[in-house]
């Protein structure tokens, strides 16, 4: 075990500054800094508060990372980073930050794509992933489905929202309940107290006419509406609202498109293994009913335990640890943070 | 003692390495590409470049130093993160720099100077340095009427950098073509002194100068009509 690849990873993509080591698919070390309290108070990530927070994180997060690993630079084999897609300025924190760690320690530098690395994360837990396989990626800022071919070179798009990612509405529905931010952990927790059989909230992108054309993307944003309107109605007649009810009707409708899709995208590619991924992941409700469901066609779920479905260094890390076993060649040092890089492309 | 220098404040992208001796400051190797929108692409391989230049190894380096801005905010934290990322692996320490004052302390030749360089929104990053070139005033971030106004009451004779020229009408000083950008040279040498005797790291704090745009969540507007 010892003479696999040690691969550290970097993650700034959004509001979470990650550092990873892993050697092969066994983790080393995880650290992470947050600035999610600082975005709270606006309702979403401001993309220029993430930035300055991701330069006065890195130093010390990478000294945890190593110090919990019990390794230093000059052991590490090569340095992974999320080069796209993301927010512009978060990401170029992180890239050039790799940079800089590749040029002093002398090592190769990997700029990788932010959800491929959601879908490696996995191998850390379940060991490696069978190909073909689909991933559901669902979060604050994505929500896509994908055929994975090969990890290492490239996975094919099915489909992805049109409207709002998953983890918006959650953070939308949640705001309406006068939960905080972000909303998808508070949901989770009031929805278990609750009926998800309450209230019929419409399943977006699901109907006959529409799957002509979006058999595999979704829509969000009419849920959020149709969330706003039954809760608006109950407050003017001067009704309560039932918290936990409107948030596990909501919380099902939500779950139930996404494993509807991801099953349909399993059975009609002739695929036996869906991993989910991405911090919507983490939703107790999600990873239940797509286990239930996926069972019953034997098909496999592989969904990492919550602290690495959400954003971290350990992701970017398993990703790089991938591609150096699969003899992919490392980027140039003039490699430029993408904030729209497109799935087909793993790294560059 | 062998020093890397970066600057990521204004469009010219700078990584330079520099000799600090007891009597002077050597660039060694330098390479400064003007590119607005591709920081983030070119400093590492000119890192890379002028290390390959002078046949130094990265371990080599006994010191860095950045240029701390003011700067517009995406380009500027490149050359900072760059900076103490590389000191973090090689142990070794870093020194920040105002920016402006790579451009105002040598352009101040006996006679008061106004430094400026380009803060976008039709703003300057400016300040004012004396004619020995110790800054008297700034940083700040301004429309330039209001750095003009200063400056004559300052009784400042010129005015000098890349924010001079965009608005040399609105400043209405005389305009010195050198230094247009931040000198690597005169950055190593306003820590020359540091370097030489040892002083601890300093954290690399950018000079942003402006607060983040953004606006606290308001009131939901109801979907209902
Ligand atoms: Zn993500």
């Amino acid at each position: 075990m010892s003479d696999e690849p040690l691969i550290l990873g970097i993650e700034t993509s959004c509001d979470e500054t990650g550092v990873g080591i892993v050697r092969g698919h066994t983790l080393l070390a995880d650290a992470l800094a947050s600035s999610v309290e600082q975005h709270a108070r606006f309702g979403g990530v401001v993309p220029e508060v993430a930035s300055r927070a991701h330069l006065e994180a890195i130093v010390p997060t990478m000294d945890r990372a190593l110090r919990e690993a019990g390794v230093t630079l000059a052991d590490i084999d090569a340095i992974a980073v999320t080069s796209g897609p993301g927010l512009a300025g978060a990401l170029l924190v992180g890239v050039a930050a790799a940079k800089g760690y590749a040029i002093a320690a002398e090592k190769p530098v990997y700029g990788v794509n932010h959800l491929a690395a959601h879908v490696a994360v996995d191998t850390l837990e379940h060991g490696p992933l069978p190909e073909p396989a689909i991933a559901l990626l669902v979060s604050g800022g994505h929500s896509s489905l994908l055929l994975v071919d090969d990890l290492a070179r490239g996975v094919t798009p099915l489909g992805a929202t049109i409207d709002d990612a998953a983890g918006e509405a959650f953070d939308k529905v949640a705001r309406l309940l006068g939960l905080p931010f972000p909303g998808g952990p508070y949901i989770d927790r009031e929805a278990r107290a609750g009926d998800p059989a309450a209230i019929g909230f419409p399943r977006g992108l699901t109907a006959a006419k529409d799957l002509a054309a979006h058999r595999y993307d979704f829509s969000f944003s009419g849920l959020k509406t149709a969330v706003a309107r039954w809760v608006e109605a109950r407050q003017r007649a001067g009704e309560s609202v039932p918290v936990a009810d409107v948030a596990a009707s909501f919380q099902e409708a939500v779950c139930d498109v996404l494993v509807r899709k991801a099953l349909d995208a399993c059975r009609a590619n002739g695929v036996e293994t869906l991993v989910i991924g991405g911090g919507v992941a983490a939703n107790s409700r999600l990873r239940a009913m797509a286990c239930d469901r996926a069972a019953a066609h034997g098909i496999r779920v592989r969904v990492p335990r919550p602290g690495l479905c959400t954003d971290n260094g350990a992701m970017v890390a398993a990703l790089g640890s991938h591609l150096v076993a699969a003899g992919v060649a490392p980027s140039r040092l003039d490699l430029p943070a993408d904030s729209a890089m497109p799935l087909t492309t793993v790294s560059v | 003692m062998l020093v890397l220098v970066v600057d990521s404040s204004t469009p010219a992208v700078t990584a330079a390495l520099v000799e600090v001796a007891a009597d002077g400051v050597a660039i060694r190797a330098y390479r400064c590409t003007v590119d607005a929108r591709a920081h983030g692409e070119l400093l590492a391989p000119q890192v890379d470049a002028v290390l390959a230049e002078a046949g130094a190894r990265p371990a080599d380096l006994g010191a860095i130093v950045a240029g701390l801005g003011p700067g517009p905010f995406t380009g500027l934290r490149v050359g900072l993160v760059t900076a103490a990322t590389i000191g973090q692996v090689l142990g070794v320490p870093t020194y920040g720099v105002c920016s402006l004052d790579a451009i105002g302390h040598p352009a101040a030749a006996g006679e008061p100077v106004l430094a400026a360089s380009d803060a976008r929104r039709r703003e300057i990053y400016w300040a004012v340095y004396d004619g020995a070139g110790q800054r008297i005033v700034g940083p700040e971030v301004s429309v330039p009427a209001v750095a003009a106004e200063r400056a004559r009451s300052l009784a400042v004779t010129a005015a000098v950098g890349d924010g001079a020229h965009r608005y040399a009408d609105a400043l209405g000083l005389p305009v010195r073509d050198e230094p247009r950008y931040p000198d690597a040279g005169v950055l190593a040498t306003l820590a020359a002194e540091r370097i030489r005797a040892g002083a601890p790291s300093e954290a690399l704090t950018p000079l942003y100068l402006r607060r983040p745009d953004a606006v606290a969540a308001t009131a939901r507007k109801p979907v209902l009509p």
